[in-house]
């Protein structure tokens, strides 16, 4: 949106504006990295924020922005303004309220934009923690000639897990099997998992920028056919988890991101120093291939700007192959062992965590 | 013994009019056409480019910071990863300076006497003794192909006997440094000049250090905010006292109008912070000049920094995109600084191609146009002295 005017007069669309013209672009209402403050929505309006400040939006204005950005795929307006907890049942209403009235008039103003004809929209499913409100959402978004749904409302972290997975179920038991659905802030590969076995079919990748900043690599293991390369593998992972529980290292541990997941290792970490072995041993990625866990982590500790190029490659590329593993287990009808795989490195993380945690 | 069996220097043209040459640096990773900008990769990367980027730009030889890396990761655990080319993934050349110019960019920090620099690091640590010695033992722990002697480096805006001093220890030193130095065959030890703006210092001071046995000789203790005048005058004193069958390392410079100036006053290396520094800032450099990318006059010029540029941001990013980009991601700084390092790398070839093929004189007069001609007084003043003192005529 703060840059409407440029991509107005770029003519083009986003995609080629940024350099990646052959890449399917999908535009999300928000930056899930950053939450929005809550309550500044109305009616008529959404708000969002740039680094100019809030910008009010309504179904009109955020079209004429789509039309700009020529998305392959988008998500309509909505007024997703539920996550932060403590919103009362009528606010929720109003949620899906709004956002349906939005959807109809974005759908009216699609059909009059021929820059938006090969655009798919995406219909926000809302209704926060409340199932009939939920269930209401998706049926009548459902009813809709949208191309897909987002199901919207369950990044953060203020839903209970298991709400979130009964919710996702069961808004998804509404929807038709032909179209797409996509989530938002989801994550890490135990809750990813868990969404795919209830219906969800696209992620979008904050996770492992998150992993990235926190200054950390991803080195689960996902390859779940039980062959000797695998069980390397596992010995190679179940060391770094072993390693990453060690009493010994509590204070070094505790300097590491409270955020930080079992299926990562904080590369910042003193243990890492001389460290020659590559982050992740296997892994075709430009820093595994070229680099080790020395070098990177003497690029944590300088500040280096490097430091975060090298850790977004290998956790994209690892993130990625997941999900490659992921369709390979579906094909083969192998979900079940993949996700004992994942979730015995979520659990075995948890195990050796400091006591008291 | 510091002298390598083969010298570094093999030149391969030279101008009829100015004292520029042409040349190849023959070392231990491979060879470097000259003259050459070494991009500056102080703890052991260039800001946000990896190895393969700079690789593809055509950098054969770049540099590490003594200094920065002896204090992290340490010289013993980049031994222990097999040097820094392995450290850092560098398959081509690397030059180490001595650790000394921080004496003078970190002088609250630092108390020189006769046995060397005693230092506190920013980083609080506690205090370090540099000396002759040990800057050789740690450079030859990390392993580069060139190592530069520890001096005694005095701001060029120093007067005094002072400057004196320092010159004559950056002698003796040079004496320990080449004593100290382990493997003169994997690693080319250069003399370092010293002796300010003070042209008979600096005569006396090459009429030593020319006696030992180096393999190449770096002018020191310039570029550090001297008057133009006094710079180019020093520089232009220097190179021509300097051997010519051994290569010349102006350190610390510089902007693209100082190198092509140099280059005709005979020097053969440089090295600079300058392109990725600017980055930073969102300055992008060109032939006229330089771009400042946050400025708002670059919202909608869907135009590549510089359409005759083929670097990788240039392929692909226009000037709009980066100054949207600039607003919020240090991706942006990545674009431009890969940009700028292709600018200078390209410039230097640019000149080096310009020597060989007899037409450097006009090449400058091009340059110079294009840089200086649309502003008001045209080419500076100290441009137009520093050629003309080595036959260049400037309109």
């Amino acid at each position: 949106a703060e840059i409407h005017d440029v991509l107005e007069e770029y003519k083009e669309g986003a995609a080629k504006f940024v350099g990646m013209p052959d890449t399917v672009l999908y535009c999300s209402l928000y930056d899930p990295v950053a939450p929005c403050p809550p309550g500044y929505n109305t009616n008529k309006t959404v708000s969002l924020w740039g680094s100019s400040g809030r910008m009010e939006l309504t179904a009109s204005k955020f079209m004429d922005i789509q039309r700009a950005i020529q998305p392959d795929w988008f998500q309509c307006i909505s007024d997703g303004d539920t996550i932060s907890g403590e919103v009362s049942r009528k606010r929720v209403k109003r949620s899906v309220d709004r956002s349906l009235s939005f959807l109809d008039e974005c759908l009216q103003l699609l059909e009059k934009s021929p820059e938006l004809q090969g655009s798919v929209m995406f219909g926000a499913i809302e209704g926060g923690d409340v199932l009939e409100e939920r269930l209401r959402s998706a049926r009548e978004t459902a009813k809709r000639p949208v191309g897909g749904f987002l199901l919207d409302g369950f990044q953060g972290s203020a839903m209970a897990k298991e709400t979130k997975l009964k919710l996702i179920a069961s808004v998804i038991a509404e929807l038709p099997e032909d179209k797409p659905r996509i989530i938002h802030g989801v994550g890490k590969p135990d809750d990813v998992l868990e969404c795919i076995e209830r219906g969800v079919d696209i992620f979008e990748s904050f996770f492992p920028f998150q992993v990235t900043e926190r200054g950390c690599a991803l080195v689960f293991n996902y390859n779940y056919n039980p062959d000797s390369e695998a069980a390397d593998l596992k010995q190679n992972k179940a060391q770094d988890v072993e390693k990453n529980g060690a009493e010994e290292d509590q204070d070094e541990i505790s300097k590491a991101d409270a955020e930080m997941t079992p299926f990562e290792i904080f590369l910042k970490d003193k243990r890492y120093q001389d460290d020659f072995g590559p982050v992740l041993e296997g892994c075709t990625c430009y820093c595994c291939q070229r680099h080790t866990r020395a070098y990177v982590h003497h690029l944590l500790v300088t500040n280096e700007l490097l430091a975060g190029v090298l850790l977004m490659m290998h956790n994209f590329q690892h993130y990625f192959s997941f999900f490659s593993a992921i369709r390979d287990a579906l094909r083969d009808n192998k979900l079940d062992q993949l996700k004992e795989l994942v979730f015995r490195q979520a659990l075995q993380g948890l195990a050796k965590a400091k006591p008291g945690q | 013994m510091a002298a390598a069996a083969e010298p570094v220097l093999r030149v391969v043209a030279e101008c009829a009019q100015s004292r520029a040459r042409a040349g190849e640096l023959r070392l231990p990773h491979g060879t470097v056409p000259c003259p050459v900008f070494m991009p500056v990769g102080t703890a052991g990367t260039a800001k946000g480019i990896t190895a393969a980027q700079l690789e593809a730009l055509g950098c054969g030889l770049c540099l590490g910071n003594t200094f920065h890396l002896g204090a992290r990761p340490g010289a013993e655990l980049v031994r222990r990863a097999g040097g820094l080319h392995r450290f850092m993934d560098w398959p081509h050349n690397l030059l180490t300076d001595s650790g000394g110019f921080q004496m003078v960019s970190l002088a609250a920090l630092a108390e020189v006497s006769e046995v060397g620099v005693r230092f506190r690091t920013p980083w609080g640590d506690d205090e370090v003794l540099l000396t002759p010695e040990r800057s050789i033992a740690i450079q030859n722990a990390l392993g580069a192909d060139i190592v530069m002697q520890l001096d005694d480096v005095v701001s060029s805006t120093e007067t005094g006997p002072r400057v004196e001093e320092a010159m004559m220890r950056s002698v003796r030193w040079l004496d320990r440094s080449v004593a100290a130095h382990s493997l003169p065959q994997r690693q080319r030890l250069f003399a370092i000049i010293q002796g300010g703006l003070d042209p008979d210092l600096r005569r006396r001071c090459i009429r030593e250090m020319t006696q030992r046995a180096v393999c190449g000789f770096a002018i020191g203790g310039l570029s550090g905010g001297e008057e133009k005048s006094a710079f180019w005058r020093a520089v232009k004193c220097s190179a021509e006292l300097l051997p010519p069958n051994k290569p010349r390392y102006l350190m610390g410079v510089g902007y693209p109008t100082d190198l092509v100036v140099c280059v005709a006053l005979g020097c053969d290396m440089f090295d600079c912070v300058f392109p990725t520094r600017t980055a930073r800032f969102g300055s992008a450099l060109v032939p006229e000049g330089s771009l400042q990318l946050k400025n708002r006059r670059f919202a909608k010029d869907f135009r590549p920094i510089d359409e005759r540029c083929s670097c990788p941001t240039c392929q692909r990013h226009s000037r709009a995109f980066l100054h949207a980009l600039l607003r919020t991601e240090t991706a942006a700084l990545h674009h431009i600084s890969l940009h700028n390092i292709a600018y200078q790398l390209g410039l230097m070839a640019a000149i080096r191609r310009s020597i060989v093929e007899r037409r450097f004189p006009s090449f400058v007069r091009g340059f110079l146009r294009e840089r200086y001609g649309g502003t008001p007084g045209g080419t500076p003043e100290w441009v137009r002295d520093a050629l003309r003192s080595v036959g260049i005529e400037v309109e």
